[in-house]
């Protein structure tokens, strides 16, 4: 959208990102710590989108703008497949985390301390 | 026209934007401050919508529209499945106790917001948008994203193919009682 | 067209939008009417002329009800649920072509139409699972739990059929999804139009589309999140009055809409009959005058026979409901995840032979033969997935839809335990 600076949307994705950080840091719940993952993606997928749109490729050579403008979209899809991946084999874990011991505190999960 | 701030003239297009930032900010902070998990859950519903809007803003429509089908349409509701189920299971809910780490991530959050803000925002302040032209024209459209997708990006693609089978049968290995 | 954009817009979402929400009450009066006829009652008939004005004494005694809000209800969520279940209701027609006049339909002609589709069906199931979780009930729960798990299953089967149809178009858009099928029919056939419908594909996708387009709007037979005799009204069970009255319009403004992207995508949207009037008059210039007649009726009522064929299929909703039982949770999730699942796949893979066959031999033979050609190896390619799925299926020795393993108490056996007293032992 013209009118609206680069450092707009960096700002915004490095808020989210920033938010992403302290959920992982202070929540206990690990569904909630797996939201905050999803937050933090989604703000690294805003500024690859942000860059391709923002590209100044175009002054070189035409064929650069195009492969700038579509090497972000490209990261953002692949972005997209593993978080999907992510969350259905991180959710089947914490699922079968509740399963064998009723309780999903994350400060709790620590059987591996010895 | 229009009122300048910070060198950057106010235009309607940058209102537009401050709404959606400001909303989309709002639900971020409330993921992390709303104790309940379900209220987390539905600011990062309305986070992920907003911000495929913020994505049609740049012109990337079939990002934006993915965006709402993977993480609003799919994603999230596999989340507020899995909430739900586990409240279901045990109705005592999770408690979020106060003790040292919450002002310790509040501060190192602020501290990495400060530090990433300050050193490589300066290097972005000014940067606009070049005319579309050429190539940019259409940046977003299907069309484009899929001839890219299936020419020069088909080895990565496949590859996530793979992956997303092995994500696949990995939750079924770990959601199964029993195979 | 000096407008500007936004007046435009709003213009064109009200045209839209007053239709949709003026014919809800005639479409709860249809349902009750055709319902009762079906199950040899007699149906609303008092108020108004054969019971018409029912809706809206109805909708007045809704609105004039306590609205009664339970103590123990998560209050903000429990305000916001309805209205999140009525907005995809109602967005959802945004893309859809609802007659041939570029200036007025659709909303939005954006190059991601059937994507948006997707996107904002995938929406609906937020209203109810915020209503069920809201309202603190274990009912309710359970509603929102299966509705969650019944509309991320059949997404995928709807998603899949489509794609088959935009694979055939090449085109995201509705517009040119209508304009596809104002085309002669399999590209040989030029009196006929080629509606998706007619299509060996076409005729899969349309199946598949059709049930999931049910599961989606939780009708009869895949209704189990709002099950009354399980669930007691499953996700709304807590509302009442005017909120109840927000969730029963949703859903059936979601089904009349979803009517209208069926007409659009399968059923040729906003024409008539399939026959192609322009092709007609070429062919036979005989019939010239009658072609120009019903080709001009053809565009000029549009929006009559696309709002036609969405009471059509808002009868066939009515009649499902009226004769089948519904489907057990076991049934619900085999049906969507082994069977349409797999068949949409499979047809994907057709129609992309299908493309494949007529291109190649477009190139060497000329369009007609090529055409034919298509036909032919789609057809073949068809009956070859039928042949290997139903050889899996065969070799695990099973129905599709399976009985659930649990020991039935079988009357058979216990009643022999029974001492049987014969009454005629004495007698004889």
């Amino acid at each position: 959208m013209n009118g609206v600076p680069l450092a707009a949307y960096l700002s915004l994705g490095l808020f989210m990102f920033v938010t992403g950080v302290v959920g992982v840091m202070i929540r206990r719940n690990p569904i909630v710590v797996f939201m905050c993952i999803e937050l933090m993606l989604n703000s690294v997928n805003l500024t690859f989108i942000s860059f391709a749109r923002y590209s100044h490729a175009a002054q070189v050579s035409q064929d650069a703008a195009a492969h700038s403008a579509m090497a972000g979209q490209m990261m953002v899809i692949f972005v997209m497949a593993v978080a999907a991946a992510e969350v259905a084999v991180g959710l089947g874990i914490i699922m079968a985390i509740f399963r064998l011991r009723n309780n999903i505190d994350i400060d709790e999960l620590n059987l591996l301390k010895g | 026209m229009g009122a300048q701030i910070l060198g950057v003239t106010l235009t309607p297009n940058l209102m537009v934007f401050g709404g959606l930032a400001t909303l989309s900010a709002l639900c971020a902070v409330g993921v992390v401050a709303f104790p309940n998990a379900v209220r987390s859950a539905l600011c990062l519903v309305v986070n992920f919508f907003l911000l495929a809007f913020v994505y049609f803003t740049l012109n990337a429509e079939m990002m934006g529209i993915t965006q709402i089908v993977v993480y609003t349409g799919a994603i999230m509701v596999l989340f507020l499945f899995v909430i739900m189920l586990l409240n279901l299971g045990a109705p005592q809910a999770l408690k979020e106790k106060l003790d040292f780490k919450t002002p310790l991530g509040l501060l190192l959050g602020v501290a990495l917001f400060g530090l990433v803000g300050s050193q490589l925002l300066p290097t972005f302040v000014g940067v606009t948008q070049v005319q579309t032209t050429g190539a940019l024209e259409a940046f977003g459209s299907p069309q484009a994203v899929g001839r890219s997708l299936f020419s020069d990006y088909v080895v990565p693609f496949e590859a996530v193919s793979i992956l997303l089978l092995v994500g696949i049968v990995g939750s079924i290995l770990l959601a199964k009682r029993k195979i | 067209m000096a407008w500007p954009a936004a007046v435009q817009a709003v213009v064109r979402a009200l045209l839209l939008l007053l239709p949709v929400l003026m014919l809800v009450p005639g479409l709860i009066w249809w349902e009750r009417r055709l319902l009762s006829w079906m199950q040899d009652r007699i149906g609303p008939n008092r108020v108004g002329p054969f019971g018409l004005l029912q809706p809206i004494a109805d909708g007045v005694k809704l609105f004039m009800k306590e609205d009664i809000t339970p103590s123990a209800v998560d209050r903000a969520i429990y305000f916001i649920a309805p209205a999140v279940a009525l907005f995809p209701a109602f967005a959802i027609g945004g893309t859809m072509p609802w007659g041939p006049n570029r200036w007025l339909t659709p909303v939005a002609d954006v190059n991601i139409g059937v994507l948006y589709i997707l996107a904002i069906s995938s929406l609906g199931v937020y209203g109810i699972v915020l209503g069920g979780y809201a309202a603190n009930n274990k009912y309710s729960l359970m509603g929102g739990l299966r509705s969650s798990a019944q509309l991320i299953s059949y997404e995928l089967a709807m998603g899949m059929s489509l794609a088959c149809i935009v694979l055939a178009t090449g085109s995201l858009k509705m517009t040119d999804m209508v304009a596809a099928q104002e085309g002669p029919l399999w590209g040989v056939v030029p009196v006929i139009q080629n509606w998706f419908l007619f299509t060996p594909y076409g005729a899969i996708s349309f199946v598949i589309f059709v049930i999931c387009m049910i599961a989606e709007t939780n009708r009869a037979p895949f209704d189990l999140p709002e099950a009354e005799n399980e669930l007691i009204a499953g996700y709304h069970t807590e509302y009442s009055s005017m909120k109840f009255a927000v969730f029963f319009m949703g859903e059936y403004a979601a089904m009349m809409l979803f009517g209208g992207i069926l007409s659009c995508v399968f059923l040729g949207g906003h024409n008539f009959v399939p026959i192609n009037w322009d092709g007609l008059a070429h062919s036979a210039p005989a019939l010239s005058w009658v072609a120009g007649v019903f080709g001009n009726l053809n565009y000029y009522l549009a929006p009559i026979w696309f709002l036609g064929k969405c009471a059509g299929v808002i009868t066939f909703y009515i009649w499902l409901r009226a004769t089948l039982p519904r489907l057990r949770y076991d049934q619900l999730m085999n049906l969507g995840w082994k069977t349409l699942l797999p068949l949409a796949t499979a047809n994907f893979v057709v129609v992309a032979l299908w493309i494949l066959a007529t291109r190649l031999m477009s190139e060497s033979q000329g369009q007609t033969m090529g055409s034919i050609l298509g036909f032919v190896a789609a057809i073949i390619a068809g009956s070859i997935i039928y042949l290997l799925w139903k050889a899996i299926f065969l070799s695990r020795k099973g129905d599709l839809l399976q009985p659930r393993d649990i020991d039935m108490v079988k009357p058979a056996v216990e009643a022999r335990t029974v001492e049987m007293v014969d009454p005629n032992a004495g007698v004889a």
